[in-house]
This record gives C-alpha cells, structure tokens and sequence, in this order.
C-alpha cells in the first residue's frame, strides 16, 4: 500500500475544522469596519422593531405652536417636523417602513433572480436562452427609469413600489446567479456527482446549491444600498407611502419646505437613508473579502 | 452495503464493447448561421477486456477525452453502441446502473472536488445516492481513505482547498472506488501532478487495480506513463482510432504512420534510439472540416493520392493488432499496400 | 471583428421591439381605466365613447401595439392627455436639457472618478487609497437627492452663491446667467459615476500594476512618471466605456435630481406625466430615454471592439 509522502499544510491541521461559512464568519468578525457598520444596522434595526417600547412621543400627534423646534427642545431632543411631530420617534418609527420597503424587494429578487438564474445555468439551452433574453430586455433600462415606470405605471402605494423595486433588482440577480451557476456547473465536480449516478435535483441540492448561493447573497447585499435609495427616493417623489405615515424619503419631502427655517433639521431623514445605505455598502464589501478564502 | 458486481460472461467476454461511438459537436457558423459541427469522436470501435489496461493516446483535440466522457455518458453519443460484459446500455442496464459499474477520475484535482464539502462527504456522496445509508457510507468513506494512503483521522473532515494536488487525487480515486466500480475510467488523472507525486500515484493505482481486481482505461498524452502502465494502447487521430495493440508490439513496431511519428517525438537520452525519422510537423488539421480519406494524409510521410481519397477501415495487421492504414491493407491502390503486411 | 459588429447590430433590433412593447405595456399595467383621469366629471356616454375612440382604447390590445409602433416609427408618440400637445416635441424639448445635465455631471464625474480611481490604485493601501477610496463609497451611498438637498442648503441657504431652482429664465446660454443653475444638480448627479469610476479605475489600476510589463518598463529603465502614464494609457478605455453607461443611467435616473432642482428636463416631465396620470406622455418619454440608453450601450460596445483588439466577442 502506498502511503502519501507529500508535505502537509501544517497550519490546516492545527486549525480548528469549522467549515467554509464558520471561517468566513471569524474573518468577519475580525474586520473592524464590517462591525462598525453591523453595530450600527443592529441599532437601527432594533429600534425600528422595538419602536413602541422605547418610551418616544406619539410619532403622529403634532401642534402647530411647537412646530420646527431646533435641536435640544425640551422634550424634542432633535427637534419637531413641520407639523410640530417629534423627530426623533418619526425618525425612528419611519425605520419600521422604510428598512422594509429597502429591504423586502432585494429579498423578493434573490429567491426569483437566484431560481431564475439557476435553472437558466444548470439546464443550458432553450431554458437558458428564453430567461435571459427576457431579462436583457429590462437590462435596457436604467434601473432608476425602470422603478419609477412601473411604480409610476401601478400608481402611488407601498405594495406597489415594493413590487417595482423586486422587479429591477430580479434581472441583475438572476444574471450573476446564470454566470455562477454556468461556472460551477462546468466544474468536473458536477460530472463527477452525475457520474455517481445521482439526479439532477439532488446535484442541484448538494453540489450546487451550496456553491453558487454565496456569492449570489453577497451579490445581493450589494444591492440593498441602492434598494433603500431608490425606495425613498420614490416615497419622496410621493410614489411610495402617503402622509402621516412616518417614511424616511417623504419626510425628506415634506420637509422641503422648512429648508428656509430650519435647514439641517429638514436634512436629517436623509441621513438616516445615508447610513443605513453606507453600512449596507461596507457590510458587503467586508462580506466580499471574507468569502475570498483562498486569498 | 453496496454488493459486488458479479461478472457474467467469464473471463473471456469483454468488459466493455463499443462500436461505432459518435459525437459531433455543432458549433455556431458565421454569420449565416451556417450549421458546422466538431466532429470530436467520429465512429470509434474498440474493446476493453477484463482486468487489462487499455491506454489511449493521441495530440489534445483528439478526441480521448471526450471519447472517456461517452462512455460515462457525460454527454450523450450521437450515434453508437456500447455493451457492458455482454450486456447492451440503454436497453438492459440503466444508466445509473452503468455508472456504479463504471466510475472516472479527472485531471483537474481540484475543479472535482466540491470546495464546500469535506472529503469524507465527497466521498460518502456517490454510495449514499446508491441508497447506503449514511453512517455507513462514511465508515466506507474512511475506510477508503486508507487504502488510498490518507490517514482518515487526519483528512475526512478536511476541505480540498488544504490538500496538495497529489493528497486530492488521491481522495478523487477514492471517491471513484467508492461505488466498487470494475472500471475506472483515469482521464489524464497524474498529468497534472509533479514527476514524484505522479509516480507515486501510478503506483497506487496499480497497487488498487490489483486489490479491486479493477480494469482501466488509461488515458494520457504522456506516452511514457501509459507505455508503464498499460496492457494495451490505442492512439487515436481526428476523432479516430488508427491503431490498436499491446504496448510492447506498439513500441517495438509501430504499424501506423502516425504512430510511429508520436513515438519518435517522444524526447529520449538513448543516443541508439534517436530517430532520423522527421518528427510531427504542424497542427492536426481542424476536426470542423476534417481531410477527405485518411485523416492522417496531410502529415503522413507515406502519403500517396489514393490516401486522399480512400478511407482506410481499422484491420487486423498482426493478431490482436489493428491499424487503419491503406499501407496495411491489400490491394488498397497504395504502392507499399500488403508490403508492410509482409515486413512485420 | 466585422461579424461581431454586425451581430451586436442585428441583436439591438430585438431589443428595440421589446422595450416599446414594455413601454407599450405600462399602460396596461395601470390600474383602471386610463381614459378616467381625462374625462370631466359629468361626460357624456357620447363624448366618452369618442374619445375612447380618438385614443384606440377601444380595439384589441395587439392592434394598438401594432398601430401605435407603427405611429412611433414615423415619429408620432400621441398627443398629451392633460394638455394635447404631441407627446414628442414635449419630450424633444426636456431632453435637452437633460442631456446638458446629464453630460455635464458625467464629463465631471469621470474627470473626478479618474483622478480618485488612478491616485487610490497607485498608491494602492496608503492613506491616499484610504481616503479616495471612502470617497467612491460614500459616492455610491448617498441619496443624492438627498445631497442636492444639503447643497441647496449650504450655498443657496447659507451662503446664498448659487440659486437653488429652476434653469434660469429663457432659452439656454452660456452665460453666467444660466451656468450658475446648472452647478449644483451636475456636482449632485457626478456623485454617483464619480464613485462608480473611481471603484473601477482603481482596481484596473491594480491589475496593471500587477501585469509583467510594468516590471518590463520599469526594468528598462523608464521613470516612475512614464510607467504612471502607460497606466493611465491602459486604464482609459474601460473608464471610457464605463462612463458611457453611467451617462445612459443618469439620463433614466435624473427625475430625483431634476424634482429637488425643478430642473425641467425629462424627470420634471415624467414627475408630471406621473401625478396627472398622464399615460401617453408618460409612456413617450419613457420610450425616448430607455431608446437613448440602448443606443449609448450599442455605441460604447462598438466603440470598446474598435479600441480594444482583444475583444472578439460573439
């Protein structure tokens, strides 16, 4: 019996066995940026999800007397909005809608961009060509003009510019979970598994699916940045939720008008669609290079 | 457990019978869309007998690699047959029964094993899809990894991305061993290792081929290690076969033209053996539109008109060893024809 | 190299069709009727089934594809619903002044994105790279509008420099007079392709760097100004083909910016064709921009394969 005399990687044996995604996971952690900016979506998060707990002002309830109070007013630490609404609970109940309307249509476009995608990969063929050449065809959009169609098209409301949004965000995903897929599935791996006699559904499920979810997740969180900018960016054009709702994009809006009075006050609901977008960014980024393990 | 493959028809019975196997690649035109196609494997015929090792060699773009994916049914031939210890595939053995007996290692180490899973999961995945149930299947995972030379302990829960070349090959044969296949298909599967980790995984698999009591198609275009490994070897050309025999007789020899032309390029330090012969001048031409007759003619130093025209059919020149080659054959028109016949 | 041309061509036909029909097809993803939103309150049965008529509303939705492509080809877009004017001389004139906003932010923003993208990749993990570098991504983050916002505040409402709305009164000039409006949109739109060219420029850089030949030159013996210039010479066309599609997506995506500057261009012109459910007019510029947008992707593909040896596509 021969007996393997090659070299080991010694550093691989003492290194604890954690799989691919408890290794990305410490190098994560290891990145100071990345968990800057994952602190920061935490809170945001948070607050938005625990908003009625927090002990704010009624984000609803305002006074024409108290109206456009500058930073540090008693009991409005960040002022008050044109309506005499507190700012600082607008800002954090608007979280609750604005994260979802970011969010949700990225999310949508991942599970159908990434079945799309996936199928048009792996099969090859007519399946492949009908499902791209679809999606070229909304590549013939900018995707900003492309939102504001169909948003514009459906009409003003939430569930519609959740719906527009899923539709731009499902052809750049699908395209890179093609391209992901066509690779892996042109890997010897994949005619090894075939060779083992194995189906195409349980190649899919194992050799597949494993390698190409990854990088189309990483691919997707890049997206949520833009996501959150357009979504606001339609409420602020007054395509997405309607007044009183607290909204970061028609805040900014509404409060267009105070820019004379009170300018960084009218300012600050952008800055919250700022950080949330950034820390997305970063977070991705960050997510990038801790996936890149070979490096 | 996975149970052994009986063997049906006696020693005698070839293992694997193919005839007239066929698989042209279209490839998109010009601007016309005009329908060409590659024909990578143009109507191969060999047999493969039990417990031999059937090398295959040729120039890349040959055909060899695409002739071992046929077989495996990777890709689907266009047209022919192939017949597994007297029984036919398609009608009598399902494709996924063909698959636990047949089994192939691929020359990219790397690009085979899923970078996600373990080793023991590479290997533990093909006799669990044959319904072993999981626990088992590892023990047998492990226990492979032995007889491969990895000490299980230390490399089942490893990734690929931390083995060596040589380790991972070793892990891809194991995973190939792991249906107890008869044959075990290496496709170029040391060519891409170092000259010391190569030999030692030559070794291996001649030391396993004995264990198993396996039969190998060896294919390779280093013709060094299959004249090392093999019992047999068949050199094809364009898609091809032109010459079939033992490997002693093949060396000693060589029938074709094109044989003999590849041997002679081989690199030797024997000062006897070096060769006045001119060696392989250019290209193989392109498989879209191959040479009308032989295939071989465009290079062949023998070449007369008749060869352009003609195309020479795979003959007995000696027993157990078929050339196609019109010098070969009687009457064919050639000049030396029947003469080469007379000589060997 | 020939064939390639003449397929990228051919394959631009196809998509031509299919974004009119999208386009085509806006309308009918409306909810309602869309002959509602022109109809006076107290019409008539008679007037509404003229004017229904007068629209084709009335025929089967393949035909008025059919008959309203074909009025497309020959230039005819319809007629306004909310003022009856042609839907294309409505367009023809916002585009205008889209363009000159449009091109005036990319010629900025690649300029800038240039000088980011080439100082961040040659200086590859120094301070330099590290402030270039968040430079691009706050580029890429921000909501511009939301940053037009913040410079109307800054230099309209606290320094009072520049004016905050509109495109200055009559037709465009040159001048001082109208310049000053064009100012803060064109910084607000350069954010984003400045951030998107610096990001590419930088990491083109990289690879160059990277690349034998840069050892080869410097082995030579050429100066550290020379090899910087052969960088810049190779990094240039790619910047140049991104910039080309960042100029098409800032001509679909410029009603935000064109909304907090009441610039009046084509996204003054959607916001309105939008809030007065305006579907001819709607469906026309949208058809014009995204035809501007396939064409500027055809002209830098063609452009790239004619600088670019190595690209033989198809």
């Amino acid at each position: 019996m021969a007996i393997a005399t090659e070299p080991l990687r010694e550093i691989a044996i003492v290194e604890k066995r954690r799989g691919y995604w408890g290794t990305v996971g410490r190098r994560l952690v290891r990145d100071p940026v990345s968990m800057i900016c994952a602190g920061i979506l935490l809170l945001i998060f948070l607050s938005a999800i625990f908003a009625p707990w927090l002990g704010l002002a009624d984000p609803f309830r305002g006074s024409m007397i108290t109206r456009l109070r500058p930073f540090g007013t008693e009991g409005h630490p960040l002022g008050t909005d044109e309506l005499g609404r507190d700012m600082l609970s607008r800002l954090i109940y608007g979280g609750r809608l604005s994260l979802l309307i970011g969010i949700l249509p990225v999310f949508n476009a991942f599970v159908i961009g990434t079945i799309l995608g996936v199928i048009a990969g792996y099969n090859g063929g007519w399946a492949n060509s009908a499902i791209m050449r679809t999606i070229d065809v909304f590549y013939a959009f900018p995707s900003v003009l492309l939102a504001i169609a169909i948003s514009g098209a459906l009409g003003a409301g939430v569930l519609n510019s959740i719906v527009s949004l899923t539709i731009v965000f499902i052809p750049p995903i699908a395209r890179v979970a093609e391209s992901v897929t066509t690779s892996v599935r042109n890997l010897d791996f994949v005619d090894a598994a075939r060779a083992s006699g194995a189906s195409a559904l349980t190649i899919m499920r194992v050799h597949v699916m494993g390698n190409v979810l990854g990088p189309i997740f990483v691919y997707a969180t890049s997206l949520i940045s833009v996501s959150m900018i357009l979504a606001a960016g339609l409420s602020f054009l007054g395509l997405g939720t309607r007044p009183p709702q607290p909204e970061w994009g028609l805040m900014l809006n509404t409060l267009r008008t105070a820019i004379y009075v009170d300018p960084w006050l009218a300012a600050l609901p952008g800055v919250m669609i700022f950080a949330v977008s950034i820390g997305f960014n970063l977070l991705s980024d960050g997510l990038r290079s801790a996936m890149d393990i070979r490096n | 457990m996975l149970e052994e493959i009986e063997d049906r028809g006696g020693p005698r019975q070839a293992l694997l019978d193919i005839k007239g196997l066929k698989k042209h690649f279209p490839v998109s035109g010009g601007m016309l869309g005009k329908k060409q196609v590659v024909r990578a494997v143009d109507g191969v015929d060999f047999g493969v007998a039990k417990g031999e090792t059937l090398g295959i060699v040729g120039e890349s773009g040959c055909g060899k690699s695409t002739t071992a994916r046929l077989l495996m049914h990777l890709i689907a031939p266009d047209a022919g047959s192939i017949v597994y210890d007297g029984t036919p595939i398609g009608r009598d053995l399902s494709l996924r029964e063909l698959r636990r007996r047949m089994q192939m290692v691929f020359q990219d180490s790397y690009a085979s094993l899923n970078p996600r899973l373990t080793i023991e999961d590479s290997i533990a995945f093909g006799p669990k899809v044959h319904g072993v149930p999981d626990a088992k299947a590892r023990e047998l995972a492990r226990d492979l990894l032995g007889r491969v030379g990895l000490k299980p302990e230390t490399f089942a829960n490893r990734y690929p991305h931390e083995l060596s070349g040589g380790q991972r090959q070793r892990v891809n044969i194991a995973r190939a061993l792991a249906l107890k296949p008869r044959i075990v298909i290496l496709d170029e599967a040391v060519s891409a290792l170092d000259k010391s980790v190569e030999a030692q995984v030559l070794n291996l698999l001649i030391d396993l081929k004995r264990d198993f009591g396996l039969t190998y198609i060896f294919i390779s275009h280093d013709l060094n290690v299959v004249r090392y490994v093999s019992d047999r070897v068949l050199v094809m050309y364009l898609g091809e076969v032109v010459e079939i025999g033992p490997v002693d007789e093949m060396w000693t020899n060589p029938r074709h033209p094109y044989t003999a032309a590849l041997l002679a390029s081989m690199p030797t330090l024997d000062p006897d053996r070096r060769t006045t012969q001119a060696p392989l001048a250019g290209d193989p031409p392109n498989p879209i539109d191959p040479p009308p007759g032989c295939r071989f003619h465009t290079r062949c130093p023998h070449a007369e008109p008749v060869c352009a025209s003609t195309r020479p059919s795979l003959a007995d020149a000696a027993p157990n060893h078929a050339v196609a080659c019109l010098m070969h054959a009687a009457n064919s028109g050639h000049s030396k024809a029947g003469t080469m016949l007379e000589a060997s | 190299m020939f064939v390639y041309l003449a397929k990228r061509l051919l394959y631009t036909i196809p998509i031509v069709f299919s974004v009119a029909l999208v386009c085509f097809m806006l309308v009918h993803l409306s909810p309602g009727d869309p002959l509602v939103s022109i109809l006076p309150a107290d019409a008539s049965a008679q007037l509404e089934a003229r004017l229904r008529e007068q629209y084709g509303f009335d025929r089967p939705l393949p035909v008025q594809f059919w008959i309203w492509i074909t009025n497309a080809l020959g230039g005819d877009l319809g007629n306004s619903i909310a003022n009856g004017r042609p839907v294309l001389s409505e367009v023809l004139n916002a585009v205008g002044n889209t363009l000159l906003l449009a091109c005036a932010a990319s010629i900025l923003g690649f300029a800038l994105g240039m000088f980011f993208g080439l100082v961040a990749g040659y200086f590859r993990d120094t301070w330099i790279d590290k402030l270039a570098t968040s430079i691009a991504i706050a580029g890429v983050s921000v909501p511009h509008y939301w940053l037009g916002m913040v410079l109307v505040i800054i230099f309209s409402v606290q320094l009072n420099w520049l004016p905050a709305v509109g495109a200055g009164s009559g037709s465009w000039t040159w001048t001082w007079a109208h310049v000053q409006y064009l100012i803060l949109p064109a910084v607000t739109m350069a954010v984003i392709p400045m951030g998107i060219v610096t990001r590419t420029v930088r990491a083109l850089v990289g690879d160059i760097l990277s690349n034998d030949f840069v050892d080869a030159l410097r082995a030579k013996g050429l100066g550290e100004r020379r090899v910087f210039a052969h960088v810049v010479k190779n990094a240039a066309p790619t910047a140049i083909a991104v910039m080309g599609l960042q100029l098409g997506y800032l001509l679909g995506g410029s009603i935000l910016i064109e909304t907090v500057f009441s610039w009046p261009g084509t996204g003054f012109l959607l916001n309105t064709a939008i809030f007065q459910r305006d579907l001819p007019l709607l469906q026309g510029t949208i058809l014009v921009l995204a035809l501007f947008f396939v064409f500027l992707n055809l002209a830098v593909d063609l452009l790239q394969a004619m600088i670019d040896p190595r690209i033989k596509r198809g």
